[in-house]
């Protein structure tokens, strides 16, 4: 068995993929976003409640698609659950680099410890789009995809 | 479609693999197991070194110089053409137009044949196993025309019915465009059929080939067919060069496409004449080299006894189908009767990109993914679908390793 396989599907990714965290709709949300990858049709839609410092209150994600996918979306929650934007924005910043095999020297050793089952990835270039695609979709939500307020009543 | 039955000898798979280079080499430190030439086919050395040569030797600009390597490269593209007009059996050398693709011998289709034709409410009719090149086109003419597509269903085994074909052709019809092979399904459609009753109803028919030119032995003047569409880098030749072919009768009536050089017979302040078909379709410098190594692909599967490549490629799909059997987990999407040699399967709690990604380590390169054909992914209820496709170089060891690398990913994910 290749030994890079193994690493890209070890163990704690596959029970993310199959047991995803923070999959659901998220009623209260302040930021929502689709991203959506046209080379294999895959789709994550995230969805966060921001607090008024600016702080990650709650977030969660839906969506179909390969394990790596899955997988580094339900860690993204995890993660970034609790954190503010900055500081998911960084967070992010160092995540890229590793899946893509750079030095990441921004994460903290606890999150780099958390994320470390993702750096072999770095191994597969043709699958970095996948393990990128949610957090793509989480900056999108933050940036552009405030909901109305409207919604937000609604869902209130 | 199919030859006359004949005894055919067996065909030399490991004589052909040695006109492949690539297929000597290794990936991940494994034999190369090359399973997407529906995607694009590996180059036989036969097509490389006609195009060196001609580079290294006769090339220049096409129809512009009177030096004499204008002459010999203008007599090499001709010469190209008249081997697409023999391998599709056209009645005239004139009725083939180079293209960069597929793809744009199909928009070229749209642009100058049907756009000029289209009234609001005018119906095109098309397949649901189209891929986006037999589809985008005509959503240009629904977007800019007012054109309604109309799509025909297929079957649950991918089969297509003709009677449905013929129901949607109506009064308002202005085109059938349908895939010769679907490149999802391999499902082979009844295209002298489809022709016969389009035609009876004064319709006239583009037949998508990017797939069928390689598998299907071609007789435009038999099947009667207006248009038919394909590329050169999925019948073993190069990228970058494709061809039209058109009844003469319908290019007479065309705008031109694009505006250029070599398209027009005069040019003013005030005023442009065009140069008659094909001239008019082919502005700018063309894909010299590639138009050369193309036909020199075509002379290579003409020596081929293409029956016996076809018997072969059969082979190869019933031999993965009986050994797939075994594999209860994976559902093998299209199997209608006279299938071309595509297999496309979705693997229970299994992305295709994991499985290909897998399958990739092993060796084995199959495509993963929407093939383009997003349409008929949500037929089948899909999002994405694994496709192993097979040219005349696979073997049936070729199949065992992809059958092993399945239960390899099956070991890994399932």
């Amino acid at each position: 068995m290749d030994p890079s396989l193994r690493e890209l599907y070890q163990e704690v990714i596959l029970d993310h993929s199959r047991h995803p965290r923070h999959f659901g709709a998220l009623d209260n949300a302040t930021h929502k976003a689709e991203g959506y990858n046209p080379l294999c049709g895959d789709r994550v839609t995230v969805m966060l409640a921001l607090d008024e410092q600016g702080r990650v209150a709650d977030i969660k994600f839906q969506g179909k698609g390969c394990a790596i996918s899955q997988a580094s979306a339900s860690m993204m929650t995890e993660l970034l659950a609790g954190r503010t934007v900055v500081e998911a924005e960084k967070l992010m910043e160092g995540f890229l680099h590793l899946v893509k095999g750079e030095k990441a020297a921004d994460l903290s050793p606890d999150d780099r410890e958390h994320l470390d089952v993702m750096s072999g990835i770095s191994e597969f270039p043709m699958r970095v789009k996948c393990a990128t695609l949610a957090w793509h979709t989480f900056r999108n939500a933050v940036e552009e995809g405030e909901t109305s307020a409207d919604a937000k009543a609604g869902a209130a | 479609m199919t030859a006359p039955a004949k005894i055919v000898p067996a065909f030399d798979v490991e004589k052909a693999r040695a006109d492949f280079p690539i297929l000597a080499r290794q990936v991940y430190g494994k034999p190369l197991v090359y399973l997407d030439s529906g995607a694009s086919a590996q180059k036989p050395r036969a097509v490389l070194e006609a195009m060196t040569r001609f580079a290294e030797s006769d090339y220049a600009n096409v129809h512009r110089g009177v030096h004499y390597l204008s002459a010999t490269a203008t007599d090499a593209y001709e010469a190209a053409r008249r081997t697409v007009q023999k391998f599709l059996n056209a009645a005239r050398e004139d009725e083939i137009v180079f293209t960069k693709g597929g793809t744009e011998a199909i928009n070229l289709v749209s642009y100058s044949f049907l756009a000029p034709r289209i009234q609001p409410g005018d119906e095109i009719v098309l397949s649901v196993m189209e891929h986006h090149s037999n589809i985008v086109p005509w959503h240009f003419l629904r977007e800019r025309h007012g054109a309604v597509l109309r799509w025909v269903d297929v079957r649950d085994d991918g089969s297509l019915d003709i009677e449905a074909v013929d129901a949607a052709i109506t009064a308002k019809t202005k085109l059938v465009a349908i895939t010769h092979m679907s490149n999802v399904l391999g499902t082979v459609t009844p295209l002298k059929d489809i022709i016969a009753r389009a035609h009876a109803k004064g319709v006239p028919v583009l037949a998508d080939g990017c797939q069928g030119a390689v598998h299907e032995i071609l007789d435009v003047q038999a099947l009667d067919i207006d248009f038919y569409a394909f590329t050169g880098h999925k019948i073993y030749g190069p990228t970058g060069i494709g061809a039209l072919y058109a009844k003469r009768a319908h290019l007479k009536t065309m705008r031109p496409f694009n505006g250029g050089g070599e398209m027009i017979r005069e040019v003013t302040r005030d005023l442009v004449t065009y140069a008659d078909p094909p001239a008019r379709f082919e502005a700018g410098t063309p894909p010299i080299i590639e138009a050369v190594g193309m036909a020199a692909a075509m002379d290579y599967l003409m020596d081929l006894d293409r029956a016996a490549v076809k018997a072969h490629e059969h082979d190869l799909l019933t031999y993965a189908r009986e050994r797939l059997k075994d594999f209860n987990w994976l559902r093998v999407i299209g199997d209608a009767p006279g299938k071309g040699a595509i297999l496309s399967f979705e693997a229970e709690g299994m992305h295709a990109h994991d499985v290909a990604t897998i399958l990739d380590r092993e060796g084995v390169a199959v495509r993963a993914g929407h093939h383009c054909a997003q349409p008929l992914m949500e037929r089948f209820g899909v999002t994405s679908t694994s496709r192993a496709s097979f040219a005349l170089y696979n073997k049936r060891a070729d199949v065992d390793a992809l059958i092993a690398a399945l239960a390899k990913a099956r070991e890994i994910l399932g």
